[in-house]
């Protein structure tokens, strides 16, 4: 059994570009944005840097392909780069790829950033693509929201949910996010909104409305970790660790075998056990300090905080409507305002959550900090309910 | 006269289910063609979006096989003047559809109104040890906004299986004229029929040529016109069918409702259909004269069988009256028939090509809906891959087919998309999970706002997955509809 990769990579510096309808940006933009943060929060010089990721999702709509956009934009000098893209889970991808490189000591110090410039489509909602040759014989034409809103369905079955108690919790998880993202100023949605206005939105796929689904945005994410030598070479105090890095992908078990019932995510429960037991987390329910999850849609939050074992199977309505995940509630979730009000810039989001995750841990999360976080778990998804890319982090004190 | 053990083995019919209300073309309509106000009664049956002739062939023929192998089948012979190809063998999609055998003849037949009943005329011409012929005919012509025919026509199609066996119904004798009388017609590069004056093609054509080939089948096989028992003549002219019969000299009350007031003129595949709908009804002894009219006339006599008794389990046309959907959307009819430039919006823009080495490959598992069942594990499986999908399992290569076409199943979770672009929105889709093993994530279609929960059972349709105007292509594939 592998020892994992606790405590063995720090982040030495990170940065996150304002999220939003950047009209006045492109990707190359994005990317320096949050890059130039990054590299004044760890205090080095570009040339110090010995691998880089990059995580961006649709190539086709704005940087093409391979890593070169990336080199050619932070001028990198001759380093190994390497683009990585795995559904919307790709910017925990690209972290993934830098703290492994740091860990198995290929280097010392490592970039991953993520970036997606989704508004140059003319359209709202995600781009829309070809997803295979073969694949675009059979699939269903869906969007997004669409296929996220089986699990309501299968939910509602499963558990005999009442439609409504099923809507009102989904609505108070965008109701949350909202308050939370109105305190966060890189948020692109800063408004508060109501249970009401959630409830009476327009129909996007049902039982999913406007305000069930996430933004639209463009964004960029950057980390740049290190060993912890080199943190504390470099003079680095209340060191942040990545205590677990754990993907797990769908092999077509939930799609085409008859075991799974449509209303979690198999993915997450597996990833989900194995960060924790890589971090060394037995009680999530009463270790996990914070989680910033997956919200593309406010049902799929709800799910996932039951895969991430915060809510017993069955019991995440209760949980939500108790407050538990609200930002005075025993877990925040979606503190800094999740997908909901950051949208999903897709190859930016996975390091998003990163970021919030280090800026709490290290008290410098400004209006919405929370008192003393030891845990913070992210959750990165990508693809669809019964296809898909999980990606987990957990983030915690360097030691601890 | 065909020998004993030949004829008509079996029929099938299928007829889309929105059935666009006259009252609703009319409305619309009057203001430029206040004579469309008299024609505004009844309704007619109109394709779906994702329908066209050949999937109304297929569901045509899958009724008509009910309880037939259709490995038996030695030719597929499809009928229509709405083929959605010109060059590609309309019946080659039709029988892949149908997971046929490949050694099969096939021909499509085109070209005229009688196209269906000269292509039965034809099989029924078969000499025995020809094997089974399945004919199917089936038609979805345009019209004009605000035209008679939009009144007129209706969609449909109607399958006849025809060879040795033990025939429901025998072909007693054919006769068919052939004048080139152009009561209508149509170019092929264009969309509508153009058609002459009513009464000259009452007068002229109706009651001169039908008369003549009826006389001709009858006097030669020496059957009194007053021994027919069922006269099927299509026809949207008001009361052209009893006019006929009565100068044919065959009993009023022979003369068997045209489905005008249900379905409409189903072009082609209308003499089959009336055909199918009077061998639901027909008694054992029973003389069918069925006449279809059409640059000449094809006369079609039939003695119905005991054997009919036994031709249960079919939706039939009865059954396709009945599954319904009362439509007064006519600007929802418009668009589907291209009749009105509908901004779609950027999400309509994406190109959709078909690479035809992939479908090719992929044909049965595509247009066949065929996938595995595992050897080692008997788990069932969509698509069929190399590596079975039980975890337990994971064997290499080791499943046989598994047609999934004929096999129902329960939603199992679903949604009303309104993001995805679709001709019809809300697009709905979600998982069905198949009675006796095996799930897809899946397109439906058919179904109604608000009917629509976890466990409803549906069944396995081919219907048109997406259009490629780029480069004139049409792309099929199974979607799930109520049962």
């Amino acid at each position: 059994m592998a020892t994992g990769i606790k405590d063995k990579v720090v982040i030495l510096g990170m940065g996150c570009s304002k999220f939003g309808e950047r009209w006045d940006a492109n990707a190359q933009d994005l990317m320096v944005e949050a890059f130039e943060e990054a590299l004044a929060d760890a205090g080095i010089e570009r040339k110090q840097i010995e691998a880089a990721w990059l995580g961006t999702a649709i190539e086709e709509q704005h940087l093409g392909k391979s890593a070169v956009p990336l080199a050619m934009t932070l001028r990198l000098p001759y380093i190994p780069v390497t683009r990585v893209e795995n559904y919307c889970a790709t910017g925990t991808e690209a972290l993934r790829g830098a703290v492994y490189a740091v860990a198995s000591g290929a280097a010392d110090i490592a970039l991953a950033l993520g970036v997606e410039k989704l508004k140059d489509t003319g359209y709202g909602g995600l781009p829309q693509r070809g997803r295979g040759a073969l694949n675009d014989l059979f699939w269903p034409n869906l969007s997004a929201p669409g296929s996220f809103a089986q699990l309501a369905a299968a939910y509602r079955a499963k558990h005999g949910a009442d439609k409504g108690d099923l809507k009102r919790a989904m609505a108070h998880i965008s109701v949350k996010s909202h308050d939370n993202g109105a305190r966060n100023p890189k948020a692109h949605l800063r408004n508060k909104i109501t249970e009401d206005d959630v409830m009476r939105a327009p129909m996007i796929a049902e039982p999913l409305g406007l305000y069930d689904c996430c933004g639209v945005s463009d964004g960029s994410a950057c980390a740049i970790v290190c060993t912890p030598d080199i943190a504390r070479g470099l003079g680095k105090k209340d060191l942040v660790a990545v205590k677990a890095l754990q993907v797990a992908v769908s092999n077509g078990q939930e799609v085409q075998f008859d075991q799974w019932d449509g209303s979690y995510f198999a993915t997450t429960r597996i990833a989900a056990e194995r960060a924790y037991r890589e971090a060394g987390i037995t009680r999530p329910r009463e270790q996990v300090s914070l989680v910033d999850v997956h919200d593309c849609f406010s049902v799929t939050e709800l799910v996932t905080m039951e895969d991430l074992q915060l809510s017993p199977e069955g019991t995440a309505i209760r949980d939500v409507l108790d407050g538990f995940y609200d930002a005075e509630g025993r877990v925040p979730c979606q503190i800094d305002g999740g997908l909901k009000c950051f949208g999903h810039p897709i190859g930016a989001s996975g390091l998003r959550m990163v970021y919030e995750m280090y800026l709490q841990l290290q008290g410098r999360a400004g209006q919405r900090q929370l008192k003393a976080p030891t845990w913070g778990v992210t959750h990165n998804l990508g693809g669809f309910p019964s296809q898909n890319v999980a990606a987990i982090s957990v983030i915690g004190a360097y030691g601890a | 006269m065909s020998s004993p053990g030949f004829g008509i083995l079996s029929f099938g019919a299928y007829l889309p289910r929105a059935r666009l209300q006259r009252q609703a073309i009319a409305a619309a309509n009057a203001w430029f063609a206040p004579g469309l106000r008299g024609l505004a009664k009844g309704e007619r049956s109109t394709c779906n979006w994702d329908e066209d002739s050949l999937t109304m062939a297929v569901e045509a023929a899958r009724d008509g096989l009910v309880g037939f192998d259709r490995d038996a089948l030695a030719q597929l012979v499809l009928a229509s003047t709405t083929h959605p190809f010109d060059d590609r063998c309309n019946a080659g999609v039709v029988a892949n559809a149908l997971q046929l055998k490949s050694a099969l003849r096939t021909l499509d037949v085109t070209g005229s109104l009688r196209a269906g009943s000269s292509a039965l005329m034809t099989a029924l011409a078969a000499s025995t040890g020809f094997g089974q012929t399945l004919v199917v005919a089936a038609d979805a012509r345009k019209s004009k906004a605000g035209s008679v025919q939009e009144m007129h026509y209706g969609d449909g199609a109607a399958a006849l299986l025809v060879g040795e066996g033990e025939p429901i119904a025998r072909l007693i004798g054919a006769h068919s004229e052939t004048v080139d009388f152009v009561h209508q017609y149509r170019m092929h590069d264009k969309a509508h029929d153009y058609a002459w004056e009513e009464r000259w093609v009452r007068d002229e054509g109706y009651l001169k040529i039908v008369p003549r080939a009826v006389a001709a089948l009858l006097e030669r096989r020496a059957v009194d016109p007053a021994t027919i028992a069922h006269f099927c003549m299509p026809g949207t002219l008001s009361r052209i069918g009893a006019a006929v019969a009565k100068r044919c000299g065959l009993p009023d009350d022979a003369v068997r409702d045209n489905l005008a007031a249900v379905c409409g003129d189903t072009g082609a595949a209308h003499p089959l259909l009336m055909l199918a709908a009077t061998l639901e009804v027909a008694k054992p002894g029973e003389r069918i004269l069925l006449a279809a009219f059409g640059e000449g006339c094809d006369a079609l006599l039939f003695e119905v069988t005991p054997a009919i008794a036994r031709a249960t389990g079919r939706r039939g046309v009865h059954g396709a009256l009945a599954n319904r959907r009362e439509d007064g959307n006519y600007m929802r009819y418009l668009s589907f028939n291209d009749l009105v430039d509908l901004e779609r919006g950027m999400r309509a823009e994406p190109d959709k090509p078909t690479q035809m080495t992939v479908l090719y490959r992929n044909r049965d598992m595509i247009q066949g809906l065929v996938g595995g069942k595992c050897r080692k594990c008997g788990t069932v499986q969509y698509p069929r891959q190399r590596y079975c999908v039980n975890p337990e399992c994971n064997a290499l290569d080791s499943q046989d087919d598994y047609a999934f076409a004929e096999r129902n199943g329960k939603i199992m979770s679903y949604t009303a998309d309104a993001l995805t672009y679709s001709p019809d929105p809300p697009t709905y889709f979600g998982m069905v999970q198949f009675d006796g093993g095996g799930r897809m994530l899946m397109d439906f279609s058919e179904i109604e706002a608000g009917k629509i929960d976890v466990g409803l059972p549906v069944r396995m349709v081919f219907r048109i997955k997406d259009t490629d105007p780029m480069r004139g292509f049409v792309r099929y594939f199974w979607k799930a509809v109520p049962a």
